[in-house]
């Protein structure tokens, strides 16, 4: 069953906002594979609840309704603790790139080895700077992010979110704070570091400028997945 | 970086960090830049990383983001060593009180005394007979039975012949049951009819006699003590109290020429000196099983806590210095609060990322209270430092024995400590606010 082994497996999952009158459902029944070394594009109009089931598989929320199965974790009754244990293996990237100001590049890259206990120090920044190298930051690595550009400081953040050899990359409209130039290069490095290791990345995004890094795109409306076709058809 | 590329019999998602697969290669414990080991066997969950490695990181964390706003973090400084200060004098103030109000006592010389049951503090002395000083002598271990009297009179300033009240203590001389510097080089001018000895650390409202003494050149200085012209034979040094703003000595036979409606048979106190080598516990059991109840026998370390306790419990100094600690610990706790609170809710955006990197809410209160902490060490070195130079500025200008102590700076340090644990924590519910998933 290859499905089982997928790293992302949603089956009818339901989600609603607020209670009683209240009650504002933005996932209706989603069905979502991401299979292994996958590229999956997640578009739609805003509100659609695209960024609420990134939430979802990122075990940044609990669950509600359904059954979604992360890197083999079933999260819905998934506790605190075994959320955050999974959160650690997967690589998050954000709109904006969210580095800790104080620290260096490399200090920041390290930040996502730290919660590794088998690492010591040294490994730490060693991995960290040799993964800022892979995104072409080798001679940055030593500076704080206000003195980088906004696409070096989203490399920075997209080897950070590597860094910790995730089994799974989670990034929500990392290209929508840059220029062109600096948005196609940074998705397309996250796409060739991710291929390059094997690791599945779930992208919400609405610039069609990068739809071509897709493997598969997934349309979304009203909380319902409409559309699922191959990225190459497009 | 290179450990997927190196291993593809793993599964993408890294199972074998979840335990899942039993065959996955673990991690070997040296395992470096990539290196893994391929032995068979599942080890069992790695060591969990000692207390230290589990405090270090984020307390380096907490460390690099203070430093990284210097003047956040010398505003945050200033207020713990502001609170330090504050406690330091406030505690400095307390003990000088106590110290200062038992210091005649303390200068008292003899193992054990009578004193009557309903004295509550010596500047306010209830009589007792003089015939329970000479009952004492019934038991051989006692030497000497020295009666003491004290009273306030009024003393006019030599320079300006303004009035004050101060402490009278008359005493015999010759018995040695009084050791305050300078008592042996006037005990003998003593002995002169209408002589006093001033207590040279007396407030300076007295007058300057040690200086009027000295340029006098040998000539007698004559001061009027309870409308009585005396001679002031010498300086002795016992120290101002809060009930006494000073001290003149003096023989038994001139303390009833000062105090002429005294019956000499009342006394305020007596000191009795033991033969060498008696057990002062067992004659004072003694002599509470002899003397009737108008008495109390007291061991000399006894007689100076029941004075301290006066002013500890029977008066609103206490609690009022007390107080004044607690405030500064307040305004202290405060400070550190809002320096941190603010730090957070400036980063709530990263916070949130690191919660979303899978950084516990332990971890990052961890970061929270390592930065209180550090602030506690950063601001108590300073503001032990200013007290330090403050005890000396103010006990030179106040005439009390103020001074730092090393179980005082323990003490401090350790409310400093609580006070930056308890802004901390407060400071931590603030977390909550960074919600990982209002990141997208």
């Amino acid at each position: 069953m290859p499905d089982d082994r997928a790293p992302v497996l949603l089956r009818g999952v339901s989600y609603a906002y607020g209670e009683g009158e209240l009650r504002r459902p933005v996932l209706r029944e989603v069905d979502l594979a991401v299979g292994p070394g996958e590229i999956v594009l997640l578009t739609g109009p805003s509100g659609s609840g695209k960024t609420t089931l990134l939430t979802l598989i990122g075990a940044l929320r609990a669950m509600q309704e359904g059954s979604a199965v992360v890197l083999g974790q079933e999260l819905n009754g998934a506790g605190e603790a075994q959320r955050i244990a999974l959160r650690r293996r997967i690589g998050f990237i954000f709109q904006h790139h969210n580095l800790l100001g104080f620290l260096t590049a490399r200090q920041n890259v390290a930040m996502a080895l730290e919660l590794d206990p088998m690492l010591d120090e040294r490994t730490r920044l060693a991995r960290a700077g040799a993964m800022l190298a892979a995104v072409g930051l080798a001679e940055h690595a030593d500076r704080s992010p206000e003195k980088l550009s906004g696409g070096q400081r989203q490399r920075v953040a997209v080897a950070r979110a590597l860094a910790g050899s995730p089994g799974l990359v989670l990034a929500d409209e990392p290209t929508a704070a840059l220029d062109r130039a600096s948005g196609g290069e940074v998705v397309r490095l996250l796409r060739d570091l991710a291929k390059s290791r094997g690791v599945p990345i779930l992208m919400v995004t609405h610039d069609p400028r990068i739809l071509d890094i897709a493997d598969r795109i997934v349309a979304m409306e009203d909380g319902r997945i409409v559309d699922a076709s191959a990225g190459a058809a497009d | 970086m290179n450990e997927i590329a190196k291993a593809p019999h793993l599964l993408p998602w890294a199972p074998e960090r979840t335990g899942e697969a039993a065959t996955t290669p673990a991690h070997a414990p040296s395992a470096g830049g990539g290196a893994r080991s391929r032995h068979g066997s599942v080890r069992p969950e790695p060591a969990r990383p000692g207390w230290g490695r589990g405090l270090l990181l984020p307390l380096r964390l907490a460390w690099r983001q203070l430093r990284a706003e210097r003047a956040r973090l010398l505003s945050a400084i200033a207020g713990v060593m502001f609170a330090c200060v504050l406690v330091f004098m406030q505690l400095g103030f307390r003990a000088a009180l106590f110290e200062s109000a038992t210091s005649l006592l303390s200068a008292m010389h003899a193992e054990l005394f009578l004193m009557h049951p309903l004295t509550t503090a010596s500047f306010r002395p209830e009589p007792l007979p003089r015939a329970r000083a000479f009952q004492t002598l019934a038991l051989p271990e006692v030497a000497e039975a020295v009666p003491v009297y004290m009273t306030q009179i009024s003393w006019r300033n030599p320079e300006t012949g303004a009035r004050r009240m101060i402490q009278l203590v008359g005493f015999d001389m010759q018995a040695g049951a009084m050791r305050f510097p300078g008592l042996d080089a006037v005990a003998d001018a003593l002995k002169r009819p209408d002589t006093v000895a001033f207590d040279i650390r007396s407030r300076p409202e007295f007058g300057d006699v040690a200086g009027l003494l000295a340029r006098g050149g040998g000539a007698p200085l004559m001061v009027e003590a309870g409308n009585r012209e005396v001679e002031v034979v010498g300086l002795v040094e016992i120290g101002a109290s809060f009930g006494a703003d000073g001290n003149i000595i003096t023989n038994e036979v001139n303390f009833r020429r000062l105090v002429p409606h005294r019956q000499a048979s009342n006394l305020d106190l007596v000191a009795l000196r033991l033969t060498p080598g008696a057990d002062p516990l067992a004659v004072q059991a003694r002599l509470r099983e002899i003397l009737p109840r108008d008495v109390v026998v007291l061991t000399h370390a006894e007689l100076v806590a029941h004075e301290r306790s006066y002013w500890e419990n029977a008066t609103p100094i206490g609690f009022i210095f007390g107080f004044g600690s607690a405030m500064g610990l307040i305004v202290g706790m405060v400070i550190v609060y809002q320096i941190l609170f603010s730090d957070i809710a400036a980063h709530l955006r990263e916070y949130a990322t690191l919660k979303a990197m899978g950084y516990s809410n332990g971890y990052l209160a961890r970061v929270v209270m390592g930065a209180a902490l550090i602030l506690a060490g950063l601001g108590f070195a300073p503001g032990a430092a200013i007290s330090a130079v403050l005890y000396d500025l103010v006990g030179g200008a106040t005439y009390l024995p103020l001074g730092m102590t090393i179980e005082r700076a323990v003490l401090v340090f350790g409310l400093i400590f609580a006070m930056c644990a308890a802004a901390g924590l407060l400071a931590v519910r603030k977390l909550r606010d960074a919600n990982p998933a209002d990141m997208f």
